[in-house]
């Protein structure tokens, strides 16, 4: 069978200050994406090579890299389409690396937790169906549904240039797991995500490169997300603006 | 054996730098750029019709010194540069719009090419009206 070569980034702190690249041989098989290598890399090659994989399917969000510069999922990324080599592989770019390809999520994990991507009830406003629970109708679900399609996986952050130059950012998903929640009609959060999402760092921060939806394994459109919500924020602004008393209602 | 960490222990992470000509490694991002700096060309033709209306304002011999710098050489290649960076601002920002705007009919999302399409088709005529209005006429 032929084989293909992979020249991985290895970065192993405690031997060297920054990454060099290995090279492995593994086969190229038609059924194999690009993780499977890196499977049959660290089953029969090399055994110290670190990174992260869980699902196989396109789901956990936890095996995205740089694969011959591109940030994608290395689990629906087939060698064959990068035969015939060599494959590099390098960590998602834009996060510190802590060791070959994995990389430093805390970052993420903070901008997440700020927007509060959950359903805030409102008090005033109580579950109505017979059995308390909200009900919704699928134009209702159809609103939001697209973003509800992120899998965290951090593609869009390292796509994103905006985010590579200045990591405070809110940045791409969170913004649009922000506006699953806002436009999402059993959610009365909207107040409370607009003091993160309208200040500088928050949609602000975007440029409208664009590249964050390009690189969305999901389908997602995090770049959609937040243009239309700079049309909320302005909005807010305005009304605040002109009807201070109003504004907070 | 003990399973704690070691106290001293810390994890050494690797910053990745971003390159000085980071917006030249993908056509994507160039565009980008070229897009922000079409900003610039912008800028520059509002201040020229500033100057236009000042000129006009002033009479006839303020309108011919107007017209006597528009047609130095130099002038005309930085209009025309200007001119190109105008048309991919517009054509960008026209892409754009059925990015950030959302239309429902009758409960459906309105397909981005329908929305796009009377954007375009609005500025092809404006622009052939002025053609015609200022060399044809």
């Amino acid at each position: 069978m032929e084989d293909i070569t992979l020249r991985v980034a290895r970065y192993r702190p405690e031997q060297e200050s920054k990454p060099t690249f290995d090279e492995y041989e593994v086969p190229l098989r038609e059924d194999w994406a690009v993780l499977d290598g890196l499977n049959y890399v660290k089953d029969q090659l090399d055994g110290t090579l670190s990174y992260r994989w869980s699902c196989r399917m396109g789901i956990c969000g936890s095996c995205g890299m740089t694969v011959n510069g591109e940030p994608v999922l290395t689990c629906a990324a087939f060698l064959t389409d990068f035969a015939p080599g060599p494959v590099r592989i390098e960590p998602l770019r834009n996060f510190p690396v802590v060791r070959d390809l994995v990389i430093e999520m805390t970052d993420f994990m903070h901008k997440l937790g700020r927007v509060k991507p959950w359903i805030i009830e409102d008090p005033q406003a109580p579950p109505e169906g017979e059995h308390g629970e909200y009900l919704q109708t699928p134009e209702e679900m159809e609103e939001y549904h697209q973003y509800s399609m992120c899998i965290n996986c951090m593609l869009c952050y390292s796509a994103c240039p905006v985010y590579g130059l200045d990591q405070s950012f809110v940045g791409p998903a969170a913004i649009a797991l922000a506006q699953r929640y806002n436009l999402d009609s059993r959610d009365d959060g909207n107040r409370q995500r607009l003091t993160v999402l309208s200040e500088p760092d928050g949609v602000w921060g975007c440029t409208f490169v664009g590249e964050c939806t390009k690189a969305c394994p999901k389908g997602v459109d995090p770049a959609g997300a937040i243009q239309r919500y700079k049309v909320t924020a302005a909005t807010e602004a305005a009304k605040s603006l002109l009807l201070p008393r109003a504004a907070g209602a | 054996m003990s399973t704690s960490p070691d106290p001293g222990f810390q994890v050494r992470l690797y910053r990745q730098p971003v390159p000085r000509f980071w917006w030249a490694r993908r056509r994507s991002y160039l565009l980008f750029i070229l897009r922000e700096l079409s900003s610039l060309a912008v800028g520059w033709f509002i201040a020229n019709l500033l100057v236009l209306v000042y000129a006009v304002g002033q009479g006839d011999s303020a309108y011919q010194r107007f017209l006597d710098y528009s047609a130095n050489p130099f002038v005309i290649a930085v209009n025309l540069v200007a001119l190109a960076f105008v048309v991919l601002h517009a054509v960008t920002f026209f892409q754009a719009v059925p990015q950030t705007t959302v239309v429902r009919l009758r409960g459906r999302r309105v397909p981005a090419g329908l929305l796009a399409a009377p954007i375009f088709g609005g500025w092809l005529v404006v622009s052939a009206f002025l053609i015609w209005l200022v060399v044809l006429a």
